[in-house]
Formats: structure tokens, C-alpha cells, sequence
């Protein structure tokens, strides 16, 4: 029998915990789905690397909501057991991974704001995330380098390459409005020095992906027009999909462990 | 799956401070910049190393397998090379 959907006390740390924590969740699983699949081994293994490291952070995020919570629920039951409007990732990396180069504009786009904001969070107020972003921080720098140096490749490459990477930014630019996005409730944590105003991260974000599209030969949208929703819960229809099969086994056998 | 496009590189890994570059093995990259980050993602995943090299496979000269009697087997009856006939004082401890 399916294992029922947990009951979570949302209030504005563990929603806004969770929100990073379904992230790398999410972004994790999309990478870990290359795992076999990638174009050469070399990449196969640098993507299921850049995928733990975003589930390590993921763990980490989740006991910490379900601590701050203080219910009966742990990592894997956040983790596994909610259902898919509780989810509160961004509708950035429930895409699907596409061609090798909407992977990499994915990532190029997430982690260029992951080093950023875990740079930033490293002098939160609240000592465990402030702890968590110090970790996060080293990896998210390295991933964004990795994804730029591949965007500038496929850019820079042959017309094949570059008409791809192109069609991915084309493709996943409204996406990208989102991360800066202050949800109810985090105007507080702001305030407190827990959380980070996106807003102030947002100008060198733009620097840093430009710098990228130049050397790569690529161009940035001009309409400007972002999708919001992930956020509050509100996702495009891969999500129930990725989370059928995250979820399967704890839904069949629930706490099933290694 | 060597192409012209992704050459071959070798990898050197240096796991401590004060110890050599030890040759670890190789991969395919396009670039010495994707090579180095591939060598990080491939050779260093459990902390074996401080400092990568990478160098293209091509730059490198190898001396001939069907030599190997000329080049090697000389020094096989030499064993006066080797400081095993020294006597070496106490006081220096180990060499």
C-alpha cells in the first residue's frame, strides 16, 4: 500500500529550508539521471559528482527543517513523502535535462546564483545554515566553473554546438527570474540576517553570465518577461514525473534503508 | 573513443605536501582546462590529491619496448651500484 503523504509545520525558516533543500533535491535527481548516459565517461563522472554534491546539501537542508520543525519528521520523510504542491523548488531545475547543452545552461544558470548566495549565506545569522553554506559554497563555485567552461564550448564550438546551447538559453532564460524572488515570510528572515535578499545578488549574477555568453559567442534574451511558481508550489508537469520515480520506493516500502 | 576532438591527457596527482607527482592514469579531454577538471572529477573523488598535472599523452617520449635488452639489462649485473656496501654510521640514523 502507498505510504500517505506527511503534514508539515510550514512556518517561515523551515519553508524557506526546505526551499533551498528541494533545490538540490531536484537538481540532483536531473543530474543523477545522467549517471550511464553521458556523452563520454569523463562527464558521466563529473556530473554524478556535481549530482552528490547537490544531494549532500540536500540532506543536509532537510534535517535542518526537520529539526527547526521539531515534528516527527526527518530527511527522508521531507525528502520522499510530500506531495508535489508542497514541493518548493524552482521550475529551473525540475526541467528536464534535455541535450547535453540545456544541462549545461541549466547548471550554468543555478550555480552562478549558488555561488553567489551560499557565498552570502555564509554570514547568516542562524549558525547551521551559515555552516551548511560554507560546504556548499566550495562545490557551487567548482560547478559553476565547470558549467561555463562547457557553455563556452558548445558556444564556441561548431554551428551545431552553438545553434544548441543557444536554443537552451532561448529556452530556459524566463526560468531564471525566479531565483531572486522574496516569498511571504522571507521579508522577516531577511530582516533577522537569517536569509539573504536575492535582490542584492542579482547584478553580479548578470555579470557573471554575460561574461560567460561573450566568451561563448552567445547571446541573451531581450524580453524579459519571467515564469514564477515553483517557489509556492505551482510546477510545470515534469515535476510529478521526476518525483514518481524519486519516490517510489519509500512510498512502497516505507523507511526502507540500504 | 579518441578522436581529434578529445585527445589524451596524462595524469599526474600529488597526494601530500613534500611528495612527488605520481602518474595515475589518463583520460579523453578537448583542452588542458577540461582536462584538468576532468582529472579532478575521475582521479580525485576520495581525497587523493593536493595538485593535478595534466599533459598531453602525444607530448610524450617512451622509449621502445623491443629495446628493452639494451636499454635495461646492463645495469642487472652492476649490484655495486646499489649502497648496500656502505657501512653507515649510527649517529645518521635513517637514509
Amino acid at each position: 500500500m502507498m505510504v500517505a503523504n506527511i503534514q508539515v509545520s510550514e512556518t517561515p525558516l523551515v519553508l524557506y529550508t526546505l526551499r533551498r533543500a528541494d533545490d538540490a533535491l531536484i537538481l540532483g535527481h536531473r543530474l543523477s539521471e545522467w549517471s550511464g548516459h553521458a556523452p563520454i565517461l569523463e562527464e558521466d563522472m563529473a556530473l554524478s559528482n556535481m549530482a552528490l554534491d547537490l544531494l549532500g546539501q540536500a540532506r543536509e537542508l532537510f534535517s535542518y527543517a526537520a529539526k527547526v520543525e521539531g515534528k516527527n519528521n526527518d530527511e527522508d520523510k521531507l525528502a520522499y513523502l510530500r506531495e508535489e504542491r508542497q514541493y518548493r523548488n524552482l521550475l529551473l531545475v525540475e526541467r528536464p535535462n534535455g541535450d547535453f547543452s540545456q544541462t549545461m545552461v541549466r547548471q550554468l544558470f543555478y550555480s552562478a546564483f549558488a555561488d553567489l548566495y551560499w557565498r552570502a549565506m555564509m554570514k547568516s545569522s542562524d549558525a547551521t545554515l551559515a555552516a551548511i553554506a560554507a560546504k556548499s559554497e566550495k562545490e557551487s563555485a567548482y560547478h559553476l566553473r565547470h558549467a561555463s567552461e562547457w557553455v563556452i564550448r558548445l558556444g564556441d564550438g561548431t554551428e551545431e554546438s552553438h545553434r544548441r546551447a543557444q536554443a537552451a538559453i532561448d529556452d530556459l532564460w524566463a526560468l531564471t527570474g525566479e531565483m531572486f524572488s522574496v516569498e511571504s515570510g522571507e521579508r522577516g528572515l531577511i530582516d533577522a540576517g537569517i536569509a539573504v535578499d536575492p535582490e542584492t545578488l542579482r547584478a553580479q549574477w548578470r555579470r557573471t553570465i554575460s561574461d560567460v555568453m561573450i566568451e561563448a559567442t552567445l547571446a541573451l534574451p531581450t524580453n524579459d518577461w519571467m515564469q514564477q511558481g515553483g517557489r509556492s508550489g505551482r510546477h510545470s508537469e515534469h515535476l510529478g514525473y521526476l518525483l514518481s520515480e524519486l519516490q517510489h520506493m519509500q512510498r512502497t516500502y516505507q523507511g526502507l534503508t540500504w | 573513443m579518441s578522436t581529434p576532438n578529445t585527445p589524451l591527457w596524462e595524469v599526474f596527482i600529488r597526494s601530500r605536501n613534500g611528495l612527488a607527482h605520481k602518474h595515475v592514469g589518463s583520460l579523453h579531454a578537448s583542452d588542458a582546462t577540461m582536462a584538468l577538471q576532468a582529472a579532478r572529477d575521475i582521479y580525485t573523488r576520495r581525497g587523493e590529491g593536493l595538485s593535478i598535472w595534466v599533459v598531453p599523452s602525444s607530448a610524450i617520449t617512451a622509449s621502445d619496448p623491443a629495446d628493452k635488452a639494451m636499454m635495461f639489462e646492463p645495469a642487472e649485473s652492476k649490484i655495486y651500484r646499489h649502497p648496500t656496501f656502505y657501512e653507515i654510521p649510527d649517529e645518521v640514523g635513517h637514509m
